[in-house]
């Protein structure tokens, strides 16, 4: 028995167990961090033997204004990038009506190209083109004359969250329309031909077929945005798009996290931050899920 | 005959919107890869718009040169190649060993590696661990952390799941291991959702930056994306210095902005050039993962 079984499993063993104590080694071991938002963290000194405080810095979190402005930006940008989430879905149905498979899978190919590409990427792009000095932009207008004097759009903090939506949907709406028209590829052909010959029209048929088919994904993304509603656009596009100018606009969570601990060395503040941040947002998608499975009776968890 | 007038003109417009879209998202990268062969001298303040202007590699001859992009340009090749190995050695091995009845706890394992989609201990939590484990300013800093991740090893196990599981039971009847089954018989079987992954994990490891930034202060470590980001912030505020004296100046034969714009264009090149087989890929992934949930 004893030698049957180490004949069979060890290599199974082998197979699976180093790489889930690596697993729990760099996913779950960090959790015990967390404790560093009880205490005066100072490096140097193993977790357990550090001094304890209690919710000191949660209370220091919540009165911190510094903490409230980086949380509205955050919920400012979540919300425009809400609002916005139908486009990929509308993207979708126009490249639907496309009937020239050529000039659709360019524009298929050409609009998803910038989902690939890293945030420094897209900073050096829209830099190239709306920087003061050398944007293309400023340069065109100023050659034909429509303008005298160049304007600074990545250092205008009045529009820098529309901006920064603008971004975003120049790097995501393609491909998210991509995942809109696999949705769309799986609804029944059948449906389409029983309008046809009910003597539908094209819009009818978006309305009435395509859309509602593409309803679910859109629902399944809509909770994941719920979820990510603490992200505000997340670490990278903020912090590369980051300047003294618009500051004040785009610290988001994330980049006052950073900012607070790894270059503030504020190692307990920021991982208060850092929890809070991560309870609510399992809350959040916690929460929009069961919205969803009462209204719809659709989890995705 | 279904095509009504108003439906005719909604197309005209469609197309229109959607050759603009197309636009938009490529000619910005032609722009920046014209400018990055124009006479630098010739385009700084008077960008090019269509070709060229006096065609020239003085660019990116400099640039390898002066600015020492040598390092960080085999830094990021390093991590590129090493990384996606990592990743697809680590993925398809515990794949394997979570598809086999006979693996104990086999399902809470991988429960356990699917909730690491969803929880994140953050920033400073890893950066401590990253400290304690001596990982912080070294190379494998880029490398280790990739060796299992949740997506990936989701596509691969759904993808071994449902090989035909006649060849393996009898190659285990002739009496081959584990293992032997896994490089003979798994893993030639698996090639394109292998090919997929391999491409996935490569882009993400030649686009990753946050870890250098966070991890990695040496500077002979540094990548080639945050060399750029480094380049870009110095030239926000010095800009106009920069093209002053380089318009004053004959002597300097290239720009700040010729060569930012021409490290854009090395960073973004492997992407492109992988890119067509990328977007078939991923669709085909994110298929899948749907179907798993």
């Amino acid at each position: 028995m004893s030698t049957k079984f180490r004949s069979i499993k060890l290599p199974l063993i082998l197979m699976t167990v180093p790489f889930f104590a690596f697993i729990l080694l760099f996913n779950y071991v960090p959790l015990f961090g967390w404790l560093m938002a009880f205490q005066d963290y100072f490096p140097g000194k193993p977790i357990l033997e550090q001094d304890f405080v209690g919710l000191k810095h949660f209370h220091r979190v919540l009165t911190d204004a510094q903490f409230m402005h980086a949380l509205r930006n955050t919920l400012v940008i979540s919300f425009l990038s809400l609002l916005t989430s139908p486009a990929p879905m509308i993207l979708a149905l126009l490249l639907n009506e496309v009937k020239k498979m050529k000039f659709r899978k360019f524009v298929q190919t050409v609009s998803s190209l910038p989902n690939f590409i890293s945030w420094i990427i897209v900073y050096s792009v829209f830099f190239s083109f709306f920087s003061v000095d050398e944007g293309a932009i400023n340069k065109l207008l100023l050659q034909f004359g429509l303008i005298h004097t160049p304007t600074d759009l990545l250092s205008n903090s009045g529009i820098a969250w529309y901006f920064q939506t603008l971004v975003g949907m120049w790097k995501g709406l393609g491909w998210g329309a991509i995942i809109y028209l696999a949705a769309l590829s799986g609804v029944d052909q059948e449906l389409y031909e029983a309008a046809r010959v009910d003597g539908a029209s094209r819009y009818q048929e978006a309305w009435h077929i395509s859309l509602p088919g593409m309803l679910p994904t859109f629902v399944v993304l809509l909770i994941l945005g719920i979820g990510n509603l603490l992200a505000g656009g997340g670490f990278e596009q903020m912090f590369t798009f980051m300047n003294p100018m618009v500051m004040d606009r785009l610290e988001n969570l994330d980049t006052y996290t950073y900012k607070m601990g790894l270059q503030g060395l504020s190692f307990s503040y920021a991982t208060a931050v850092g929890i809070m941040k991560s309870l609510v947002s399992v809350l959040l998608l916690l929460a929009a899920n069961a919205i969803s499975k009462r209204i719809n009776g659709r989890s995705i968890l | 005959m279904r095509e009504s007038p108003s439906y005719r003109m909604f197309n005209i417009m469609n197309y229109a919107a959607l050759g603009l879209l197309a636009l938009a998202t490529c000619y910005p990268f032609y722009f920046i890869l014209i400018y990055s062969l124009s006479e630098p001298s010739l385009v700084v303040g008077h960008p090019s718009f269509l070709v060229p202007r006096s065609f020239t590699l003085v660019n990116y001859s400099e640039i390898f040169k002066k600015n020492d992009l040598t390092g960080p340009l085999l830094i990021s090749i390093g991590r590129t190649v090493i990384g996606t190995l990592i990743t697809l050695f680590g993925c398809s091995m515990f794949a394997f060993g979570l598809t086999k009845r006979a693996t104990p706890f086999r399902k809470p394992m991988y429960i356990v590696v699917i909730l690491t989609m969803y929880i994140q201990a953050g920033l400073i939590p890893n950066y401590i661990l990253m400290y304690e484990l001596h990982l912080l300013n070294t190379f494998w800093i880029y490398v280790i952390p990739g060796l299992v991740n949740a997506f990936f090893l989701v596509l691969i196990k759904t993808y071994f799941e449902q090989l035909p599981p006649e060849l393996e039971e009898a190659a285990m009847m002739e009496g081959a291991g584990y293992f032997t089954v896994f490089r003979r018989i798994a893993l030639p079987l698996s090639k394109p959702i292998l090919a997929t992954i391999t491409i996935f994990a490569a882009v993400g490891q030649w686009n990753n930056w946050m870890d250098n930034l966070i991890y990695n202060s040496r500077q002979e470590l540094m990548t080639l994306q945050l060399m750029l980001l480094r380049f870009l912030q110095t030239q926000q505020f010095s800009l106009r210095d920069a093209a002053l004296l380089s318009a004053s100046q004959d002597t300097l034969s290239v720009t700040p902005t010729s060569l930012r714009m021409t490290i854009t264009v090395l960073v973004v090149i492997p992407v492109f050039l992988v890119y067509p087989f990328l977007q078939k890929h991923f669709v085909k992934g994110i298929m899948i993962g749907a179907i798993k949930g």
